[in-house]
């Protein structure tokens, strides 16, 4: 699977907002099949590194390649689900049309029926399991009814490679295993690219292959037995913390002041 | 009912009018659905200045509204729009403005020109004293209101939905917001002629936030809301005619007419949706499987 060209790569990443410097030196490649976890804290710089991704922020350094290209001249290569989008309760819309927004949306003309544009449609619903839903309005749905939709609005294209932004917050222990089970289907049967943020890494384990851990603007990556140890995420914290497993479950937690390394942190602390 | 269709004024209003229904219902959906009623209301009241100043300048009083309508347009969009709050006052300071300039513009055409009721006809609409030179350049607003809103109506309903799944569809919101206020200028002067200024806001949004709530699709809210426009407009003007043998000679305003039934067509639209919610909600409560919503 390496030796195959990378759909995401990623290369010394360095992205500021407003004068601060939001990224640094960010690197990870991504290849088709896999699934990517993006884990930080609030504030550590996923929703930033995301839009970056997407060609809706400009680098101050680095370079993003999507399947070797910039990412604006491959936006049908990336399907994109916002972390929430309110969709207003009298908003005149089926979960069908907002599907087919997703396919026809930047199309000049009047919307005019066809088979085909039909078919993708329905074939994006049945993907994600909105069969269901699909005449009702979107702004009527529950919040994991309207991420299903809005993920179909992001399938219908066919995309190689989908990004999620934080699709687990807001969404109960139920739909948070069925919304990772759906990821793992799509990887599965449509050989999709997924690349997911959470603050917890726990629900996605049992589907991820690579994690990238965000902390304050720099990243650690590779597979999750690499990444998530002791010495490294002490590294990027510039704390020393311990990382306990339980039954398949990861915990990080910062090591109490007595027992921190005093060296270590005067060290860190300069970064 | 020959006598009122064969009235040349009667005529006259009844195409305007129509003009006026179909364009407000079209774009009233676009703008209601963006949350950007209050911008409607404020390019409407503004235009009357243009309205006003037509008269001091002998020019037609749609180029007169269309030609304030889009300074006010480009003035909102200059003066920023980024965060909701700060579009509000945006709006609120081009409004304010311009409603200074049509006072004076106003106070002018009564002091300095010979025209009398010019206030209440740019304010409030005069749909029976429109001259019948101006149903052809009425016409030709509406056209190019259904050609554009035509040619870029994926574009704009995905911007209405969401701004960011539009940016990623290549799409730009900001261009799409500037050509829904160029549009919303060329309908908000078509209604200020026919019902005036200040009363266009009620055709632009009664019916389409009416229509909004009774649909499923955007297609299906647009034809509703032109129904009721035209129904509204159609009935006002009959009610007006009528109304000068229902008050031994003395006939009310068409525009009075026109938005009362807005505002009736508004209330019932209410009560039906909120029917069919309740509806809904049974239904949903009763059939175990959809329990989950």
């Amino acid at each position: 699977m390496t030796n195959q060209r990378a759909i995401l790569a990623v290369a010394d990443l360095s992205v500021d907002l407003g004068g601060r410097s939001i990224l640094r030196d960010v690197s990870f490649d991504l290849h088709p099949g896999q699934l990517c976890a993006l884990i930080g804290e609030n504030g550590a710089g996923k929703t930033t590194l995301l839009r970056t991704l997407l060609g809706l922020i400009s680098q101050r350094t680095g370079t993003v390649m999507i399947d070797g290209e910039a990412p604006r001249k491959h936006r049908a290569l990336v399907g994109y689900v916002p972390q929430k989008i309110t969709f207003d309760p009298d908003l005149p819309l089926r979960t069908r049309d907002l599907v087919r927004l997703g396919l026809d949306g930047h199309r000049l003309g009047l919307p005019l029926w066809n088979t085909r544009t039909h078919a993708a449609v329905d074939a994006a619903l049945q993907a994600v399991g909105a069969e269901d839903f699909a005449d009702r309005r979107v702004g009527e749905l529950s919040g994991g009814q309207q991420q299903r939709a809005v993920i179909a609005h992001a399938l219908v294209r066919k995309p190689r490679l989908l990004i999620l932004d934080e699709p687990l917050a807001n969404l109960d222990f139920g739909s948070a295993n069925a919304l990772v089970d759906l990821l793992g289907k799509l990887i599965a049967q449509q050989q999709m690219t997924v690349l997911v943020t959470a603050h917890d890494m726990n629900p996605l384990i049992p589907v991820m292959d690579r994690l990238v851990y965000l902390v304050d603007g720099r990243a650690a990556t590779g597979k999750v037995a690499e990444v998530v140890q002791p010495e490294v995420l002490s590294k990027l914290y510039g704390y020393p913390v311990s990382v306990l497993r339980h039954g398949g479950r990861i915990l990080v937690l910062p090591d109490a002041p007595e027992n921190a390394d005093v060296a270590n942190l005067n060290r860190c602390a300069g970064h | 009912m020959w006598a009122f269709l064969s009235s040349q004024p009667v005529q006259t209003a009844l195409i305007v009018g129509t003009c006026a229904a179909l364009v407000s219902a079209l774009i009233g959906v676009f703008t209601v659905l963006r949350g950007n009623a209050f911008a409607g209301h404020a390019l409407a009241d503004v235009s009357s200045a243009g309205g006003a100043a037509s008269f001091l300048l002998g020019i037609s009083p749609l180029l007169g509204f269309l030609g304030m309508a889009w300074i006010a347009a480009f003035g909102m969009e200059f003066l920023g729009v980024r965060k909701a709050r700060e579009r509000d006052l945006a709006t609120g300071v081009v409004l304010g403005a311009g409603l200074g300039l049509s006072a004076l513009f106003l106070y002018l055409d009564v002091t300095t020109t010979s025209t009398t009721g010019a206030t209440v006809s740019v304010m409030f609409g005069s749909l029976f004293a429109i001259s019948r030179g101006l149903i052809w350049p009425a016409i030709l607003a509406v056209l190019a209101v259904f050609a554009l809103v035509g040619g870029f109506y994926r574009p704009l309903i995905l911007t209405a939905v969401d701004p960011d799944l539009a940016t990623l569809r290549g799409v730009s919101p900001r261009w799409m917001g500037l050509l829904q206020l160029l549009v919303l200028g060329l309908a908000v002067a078509v209604c200020a002629l026919a019902i005036g200024a200040v009363l266009a806001t009620a055709l632009l949004i009664g019916p389409a936030g009416a229509a909004i709530r009774l649909s499923r699709r955007p297609l299906q809210a647009i034809v509703w809301a032109m129904l009721m426009a035209l129904a509204a407009v159609w009935m006002g003007i009959w009610m007006a005619y009528e109304s000068y043998y229902w008050f031994s000679g003395n006939a009310w305003p068409v525009s009075f007419f026109v938005v009362a039934l807005i505002f009736l067509f508004y209330l019932l639209a209410m009560l039906g949706s909120a029917q069919q919610r309740k509806f809904r909600y049974r239904a949903a409560t009763a059939l175990p499987g959809i329990q989950e919503s």
